[in-house]
């Protein structure tokens, strides 16, 4: 993998296919799970281990699975490593788990991971589909982290509050009151509040880069619909 | 042609199977890995709620394994047999820890414990999980406010049963505006469980013969 391989497949995951904003893909757990930063980074990072540990394992057997099993066999395989994610979070994480719930074994559902090994690592070697999940994961996270922040500080006007079920008991002088005495604000923290930040969130994405092209262009260009991709939203 | 179908339907399964094998095997390894810290930490989180409700020097056996099962039963809402923890102070029965699901909830059923003291006094109550309004309904849970406190000391005749209510309909307990059906249905569900606990208090502890422990016998 060269450098610049190396750059395109970062940049990709981050920020052009971002599936938060871009892709639009995973939607369910970005909306139920991101009331609060630690809840929405939590389930971010263990979405982005499974896809990054997917990739890797993925990647080298893409040759040794028929085309028509493979469907079931990529399934299989992710399903596998949630389940061992899914179990090390109890064991050493009993109280994030008890949280996250059912988001975690959900984590097999979410389109954006099949996504990624059907479009990437069952077409690449091992190094470049591993990095795949990571970025599209880490991109995922980033996004969960903005929307997590954005709908606590509004709906209980705290940052990190929940920390101490990651660090333990000394984490919970951790939390940032950004509002003291908040009496906290019901619609950021229920679902529809998710769905009114993270089209703030997509419309902010779209400026900077609308921004970004002007610049390049020196002209005025047109705002250009963002691909939806397999999303549920769009069908 | 058809050998050849059936050929490559065989590798397909066969494909299958083999990847099947390996993920089986991968997930056994870590279930047996990590089998005993998710037990050990399960019963971490049951000791630390157990803790909060029950005061320490209240009992002195191993609580957690000093268990009976409750049968489903209108008075507790269980639809399971559910265990109850029985603590006990130098072998004599002391005080018992009962899962309580109240059904009538805003947003359905909410879970809780209750430790009730060998003379039917109240020594705690906690919300275990509920799915009541964010910034509404959820002051009965402790992480929010207080409230849940208020049932502390309390007892089947302190108050009678006309004070069993929120204040709001002629009873003792406070409530805050806007959300009185959550605290009437954890208000209802203790004094329930009061009246299950007032009905079996002499079974309880007799459900198996009370072991009388040695401190430090089981590890």
């Amino acid at each position: 993998m060269t450098g610049q391989e190396f750059k395109d497949i970062f940049y990709n995951g981050v920020w052009k296919q971002n599936t938060g904003v871009v892709q639009l893909l995973g939607l369910c757990p970005i909306l139920a799970v991101s009331s609060s930063v630690v809840n929405a980074v939590s389930l971010g990072l263990a979405t982005m281990l499974v896809m990054t540990l997917s990739g890797a394992a993925i990647a080298p057997i893409r040759q040794l699975v028929p085309n028509e099993a493979r469907i079931p066999v990529f399934i299989l395989i992710i399903a596998v490593l949630v389940t061992v994610v899914q179990f090390t979070m109890n064991a050493y994480m009993y109280k994030l788990y008890v949280v996250l719930g059912i988001f975690i074994p959900l984590i097999v559902t979410n389109c954006i991971v099949l996504a990624r090994i059907e479009s990437f690592a069952s077409k690449n070697p091992m190094l470049e589909s591993a990095l795949d999940g990571f970025a599209m994961g880490l991109g995922l996270t980033a996004v969960l982290a903005v929307l997590g922040g954005i709908r606590e500080i509004f709906g209980h006007g705290t940052l990190l509050s929940g920390i101490d079920m990651v660090f333990g008991e000394t984490a919970k002088s951790w939390v940032i009151t950004v509002v003291p005495n908040y009496h906290g604000f019901l619609l950021a923290i229920l679902p529809p509040g998710a769905f009114i930040t993270l089209g703030m969130l997509i419309a902010a994405k779209n400026w900077l880069n609308l921004r970004a092209e002007q610049k390049l262009k020196g002209a005025s260009a047109t705002i250009v619909p963002v691909d939806g991709g397999c999303s549920p939203a769009m069908h | 042609m058809r050998r050849t179908i059936a050929k490559a339907s065989l590798l397909t399964a066969l494909n299958l199977l083999f990847f099947a094998l390996i993920g089986t095997a991968v997930l056994a390894i870590t279930y047996r890995l990590t089998h005993d810290p998710i037990a050990r930490s399960e019963e971490m989180e049951k000791l630390k709620l157990i803790a909060q409700i029950a005061p320490a020097g209240s009992y002195d056996n191993d609580i957690i394994r000093d268990t009976t099962e409750l049968g489903p039963d209108e008075l507790l809402g269980n639809d399971t047999a559910t265990p109850a923890y029985l603590g006990r102070l130098n072998g004599v029965p002391s005080i018992v820890v009962m899962q309580v699901i109240a059904p009538d909830g805003y947003g359905g059923k909410i879970h809780m414990v209750i430790a009730i003291r060998r003379d039917g006094r109240i020594a705690g109550v906690r919300v275990v999980s509920d799915k009541e309004t964010p910034g509404l309904g959820d002051y009965i849970e402790i992480a929010k406010s207080k409230w849940i406190n208020g049932f502390a000391g309390k007892a089947l005749d302190n108050p009678d049963a006309s004070g069993w209510k929120v204040k709001k309909d002629g009873g003792v307990f406070d409530y805050m505006a806007g959300a009185t059906i959550t605290p009437r249905a954890v208000v209802k569900a203790v004094h329930k469980a009061l009246q299950y606990y007032a009905q079996h208090r002499e079974t309880l502890f007799k459900a198996r013969p009370s072991p009388v422990q040695v401190k430090g016998e089981q590890q």
